[in-house]
């Protein structure tokens, strides 16, 4: 079974495979737990490790779907570029208030996990949990972070952001529908999405946008706050 | 095809300007704002790009699939770190939740 694993037609079409049944099954279920990554990524290492293959040989066999990851994010100039037309108007705030989530989430983030004792490998695993997958795995790599990690962590923060999202800018009184998409999307990115999109249109389009520009503030905040806390 | 190519030339010029900064901000990102620049200045006409972006954008979880499965060898780190984990991100997660709806809120009402 090991040699297998050596050969990159079969694992190209053993993750895509897996990851189309995992889809399957989100899609069937509508259980926001069994998101179709961490089921792909779970019974993808349940493989591996049953075919004692180990995770360097697998990445080989993979790079061509890893490296659609660059493109991807590229991609996502047309959804900054098709929105931006749209909320024109309100831009100065749209980026007032996603730079204070940015700067607030990272500064949460990181400075409770560093009461807990995490070290800066931890610390720098988590920093980007805010920003959708692509960017917050490119983030995570470059400043010593376990991007895998935070493959994983960004999803759950998905789900998590995804559920209680609603519920919270109810609690708070928040209204307005720019507000809440552009919350939904900052806050809980791709999923966030999905949920802004059930709470309207106009939810839906904002958390696009937001997506993308806390992707950009966040990859431009981090490299400065972790210039800052360097000094110290 | 024309569109792949864009895009490949704005994640290669991304790149480009990525190491020149030292690459503290992804080639991939900056790629990102270069192509919303093109597209805005009209350099590049959005329909020569809508299909291969919408492909790309559509499966963008397929493709990070290959690095989480990376967490195969990250045991370690979360059975030391999981307490960190669950609590520094669901706290940080309502707090982005909270700061971007109020502070938008807010400034709209002004």
């Amino acid at each position: 079974m090991e040699g297998l694993l050596n050969n990159e037609v079969i694992v190209l079409t053993l993750v895509i495979g897996v990851y189309l049944g995992s889809v399957l099954i989100y899609k069937k279920s509508r259980i926001a737990l069994l998101h179709p990554v961490p089921l792909c990524i779970g019974v993808l290492i349940l493989i591996l490790t049953l075919t004692h293959t180990d995770y360097a040989t697998f990445k080989k066999g993979s790079r061509m779907i890893d490296f659609m990851l660059g493109p991807a994010v590229v991609a996502l100039g047309l959804i900054l570029y098709e929105q931006y037309e749209h909320v024109k108007k309100n831009i100065s705030s749209i980026l007032i208030s996603i730079f204070a989530g940015a700067l607030g989430g990272i500064l949460t983030v990181g400075g409770i996990a560093w009461l807990f004792g995490a070290n800066k490998t931890m610390i720098e695993t988590l920093l980007p949990k805010s920003v959708t997958t692509p960017i917050a795995i490119g983030i995570s790599q470059r400043f010593g972070g376990i991007p895998a990690l935070t493959a994983v962590i960004v999803v759950l923060v998905g789900v998590f952001g995804g559920i209680i999202g609603p519920y919270v800018l109810k609690k708070l009184g928040v209204e307005s529908r720019v507000a809440r998409g552009l919350a939904m999307g900052s806050g809980a990115h791709g999923l966030g999405m999905t949920r802004a999109i059930e709470l309207g249109a106009v939810e839906g389009a904002i958390s696009g946008l937001a997506i993308v520009l806390m992707g950009l503030m966040t990859a431009i905040l981090i490299p400065i706050l972790n210039f800052i806390a360097d000094l110290f | 095809m024309p569109g792949v190519f864009i895009i490949l030339l704005m994640l290669l010029l991304g790149n480009g300007l990525s190491s020149a900064i030292n690459g503290i901000i992804p080639g991939s990102v900056i790629g990102m704002v270069l192509l919303f620049l093109a597209l805005l200045l009209k350099i590049v006409k959005p329909e020569t790009i809508r299909r291969p972006a919408g492909y790309l954008i559509n499966h963008m979880s397929l493709f990070f699939i290959p690095a989480g499965v990376g967490l195969m060898n990250a045991w370690d780190m979360i059975s030391s770190n999981w307490a960190a984990i669950i609590v520094s991100s669901s706290v940080s997660t309502v707090v982005v939740l909270a700061v971007v709806g109020l502070v938008q809120q807010k400034l709209e009402k002004k």
